[in-house]
């Protein structure tokens, strides 16, 4: 019974949020004045019609890999983590200072190095909002809202006084050097048959496929996911039962900050090759979206970040092609695909979830 | 003669300062007592900052269109209306997450606006600058100008409370408004037991969902003046994302000020200070200290919410039911 309630909300809740998601883009493009059946296969033609299209999706799909997990682990701890946005840009910063300091030491080192650093510097501006959590029951959504300010005002405090490029008026780093910049799939293809065009798909990818498997293994098959697990579900009985569930809060909260941090590696080292003041552009707000559409499991997850990696270049490609639609729609799909979970998660586990189990129990009754 | 003068120019710095302070304020306030009437009924509300950003496209896009401000005022709250219900079907008739919901409207609001405002106006995301009459420029009360050379109070009346628009009066009339409701009629009285003890409320034979949403239409025909101030009186049209986290830090004067009508508003008037004072000081250079960090003001109100948050300002207790949905019969 409770197998065929997952079941169906796993199956269910998904399909019913896509669709509910593309026929709110298709809406708003309607209400925008160009033909909405045209706009949705532009959209999907963009994302997947050609190599250097799925070449993008799969970057932007990287991305929100690391944000969808920094989102679903804490989530399993019960804990709702909205500072994706900040911690990506400090692990942002971690990388970068690991750039600048290590100078000329060997390329693959420098990457490790900033590999280590992007994933500490994000864990590290969750901690003090899982402290709080954990030690004084300040609620997580809050302080990691007020992190994302506070990181914001920080990047650019940095970037304006100490992190600019010297005779420089953007608000951006020096350019990284050139044997820093990862092979993409651009550079592999170009002169062949399959040119991908600009496409910034690079290496990080398995790391985000490599960071998936780690969260399932983690939450599956170490005694601290089973804590984690078991935070999440009943804290206090976690509690009695000899668990320190302060001690989970921290290290759930933080190993979500870690992943964060880690989609700075990706845009950095793909793409940008330079610190910016707005790195991520908006990744961890989308990374509540994957989260909650791949309902937490690392399959779930991967298969939700194709899916919006491969409807933000869609949305490019339509804003290309349709100048009157711009990019945001695509904001707007993920508000709609986050408030139909949202929804439905209440609806299957109350009304649904209740006629269900009355259902399955009244024979029972009736025997007795 | 020259400390006389001295004097008199920081005089004149501290009524603009507090003036400007009143006016940023207001937004601040309409919007942190929309979240109070939400969290108070036991709805969590992180959609403010969308709600808002919603009223101010749709304020300032009919007002223009129409060439009225009334016109505008109400189509910026039926908008925030909309999105305040849309946020009661998920988490009270649904059920379902309060946080999600409200972080979903966000981002609804967030893209469609400025995909509206350049597919309707064409101008990246904007509206056409409103003409005069399609918003709200300053109100002089009676006897302001008249008073102006009376020392101290008639100059205080004159550059302090006179001389904004009407949703700033509107703001600031909702807070005794909002704390007589709360504290002295019978629908405040069931508001606060709705948030304290749904349980309670449903053995009276009341209904928390009807109460719920009660708190919701009052939430959103708030955030929609505060939206509306944004677009139609602070500014001359709607910018792309305008709102600028005034929704968050709406919610942060909220748990400053405890849930309660008065505090919360000293709370909007101390984030409005460091607002205003940021503006002034940008690029000035004190003596000793080099050029003021301006960054480091704007990010003072969140750093004091998160010393009460963390319990070393002093306690804060929420709403005991904020965010537990109660189950529809």
């Amino acid at each position: 019974m409770r197998r065929l309630c997952r079941a169906l909300a796993a199956l269910l809740i998904p399909a019913a949020s896509l669709a509910v998601a593309l026929s709110a883009v298709a809406g708003l493009v309607l209400i925008i004045g160009e033909d909405p059946g045209r706009a949705l296969l532009t959209l999907v033609r963009g994302a997947l019609g050609d190599l250097e299209g799925i070449g993008y999706t799969l970057f932007y799909a990287t991305d929100y890999v690391f944000a969808g997990l920094a989102v679903a682990l804490p989530f399993q701890a019960g804990l709702f983590n909205i500072g994706g946005e900040g911690q990506a840009a400090l692990g942002g910063l971690g990388a970068t200072l690991v750039v600048f300091a290590l100078g000329d030491t060997p390329a693959p080192l420098v990457l490790a190095a900033a590999v280590v650093a992007a994933a500490g510097f994000g864990a590290a501006w969750a901690f003090v909002p899982a402290v709080l959590q954990a030690r004084r029951g300040s609620h997580l959504v809050i302080t990691t809202i007020m992190f994302n300010f506070i990181a914001a005002a920080l990047m650019t405090w940095l970037l304006v006084e100490v992190l600019i490029a010297p005779g420089q008026s953007a608000l951006e780093t020096r350019t990284f050097p050139s044997a820093l910049w990862l092979p993409t799939l651009a550079d592999v293809t170009a002169g062949t048959r399959f040119d991908a065009g600009e496409a910034p798909l690079n290496p990080i990818a398995l790391l985000a496929l490599f960071a998936a498997a780690i969260y399932w293994i983690l939450l599956r098959r170490t005694p601290l996911g089973y804590e984690i697990r078991a935070a999440g579900l009943n804290a206090l009985a976690t509690q009695a039962a000899g668990i320190r569930v302060p001690r989970i809060i921290l290290l759930a909260v933080c190993s979500g900050g870690a992943f964060a941090g880690l989609i700075a590696i990706n845009e950095l080292f793909g793409a940008q090759h330079r610190l910016t003041a707005d790195l991520t552009a908006g990744a961890g707000f989308a990374g509540i979206a994957v989260a909650l559409l791949g309902r937490g499991h690392p399959l779930g997850v991967v298969l939700a970040a194709v899916l919006f990696g491969a409807l933000n270049q869609g949305g490019a490609a339509l804003s290309f092609d349709m100048p009157a639609v711009t990019r945001d729609v695509v904001t707007v799909a993920e508000g709609v695909v986050i408030f139909v979970c949202g929804m439905l998660d209440g609806v299957v586990r109350g009304h649904i979830g209740q006629s269900l189990r009355t259902l399955w129990t009244a024979p029972a009754r009736q025997a007795v | 003669m020259d400390g006389a003068s001295a004097a008199g120019g920081v005089s004149l710095l501290l009524l603009s300062l507090a003036g400007s302070t009143v006016r940023l304020a207001a937004p601040l306030v309409l919007a942190a007592l929309a979240g109070l009437y939400a969290e108070r009924a036991g709805v969590v509300d992180i959609g403010l900052e969308g709600k808002m950003l919603a009223a101010a496209f749709v304020g300032a896009a009919v007002a223009s269109l129409t060439g009225s401000a009334a016109f505008g005022l109400g189509a910026g709250i039926a908008a925030a209306l909309l999105l305040a219900l849309l946020h009661g079907i998920a988490a009270i008739a649904a059920g379902g997450d309060q946080i999600v919901s409200g972080m979903a409207l966000n981002l609804i609001a967030a893209g469609a606006t400025p995909s509206l405002a350049s597919a309707w106006f064409g101008q990246r995301g904007t509206t056409p600058p409103l003409p005069s009459g399609a918003r709200f420029g300053p109100i002089a009360l009676p006897l302001a100008q008249s008073l102006s050379e009376v020392p101290i109070v008639g100059r205080v009346y004159t550059a302090i409370i006179s001389g904004h628009s009407l949703p700033v009066y509107l703001a600031w009339l909702a807070v005794p408004l909002t704390a007589f409701v709360l504290s002295r009629t019978r629908f405040g009285l069931r508001l606060r037991a709705v948030g304290e003890s749904p349980e309670a409320v449903d053995a009276a034979g009341l209904s928390v969902a009807r109460l719920r949403f009660a708190a919701l239409a009052v939430n959103g025909a708030l955030c929609g003046v505060a939206g509306v101030c944004l677009s139609m009186a602070q500014g001359n049209g709607f910018l792309r994302d305008m709102s600028a986290g005034r929704g968050y830090l709406a919610l942060a004067a909220l748990i400053f000020g405890k849930w309660r009508p008065w505090p919360v508003l000293s709370a909007c008037l101390l984030f409005a200070t460091a607002d205003a004072v940021q503006a002034r000081l940008q690029g000035v250079v004190l003596p000793g200290i080099g050029p003021v960090p301006v960054q480091l003001i704007q990010a003072v109100p969140y750093l004091i919410t998160l010393a009460i948050l963390a319990g070393f300002v002093r306690t804060a207790r929420p709403p005991r039911a904020l965010g537990k949905p109660y189950p529809t019969r």
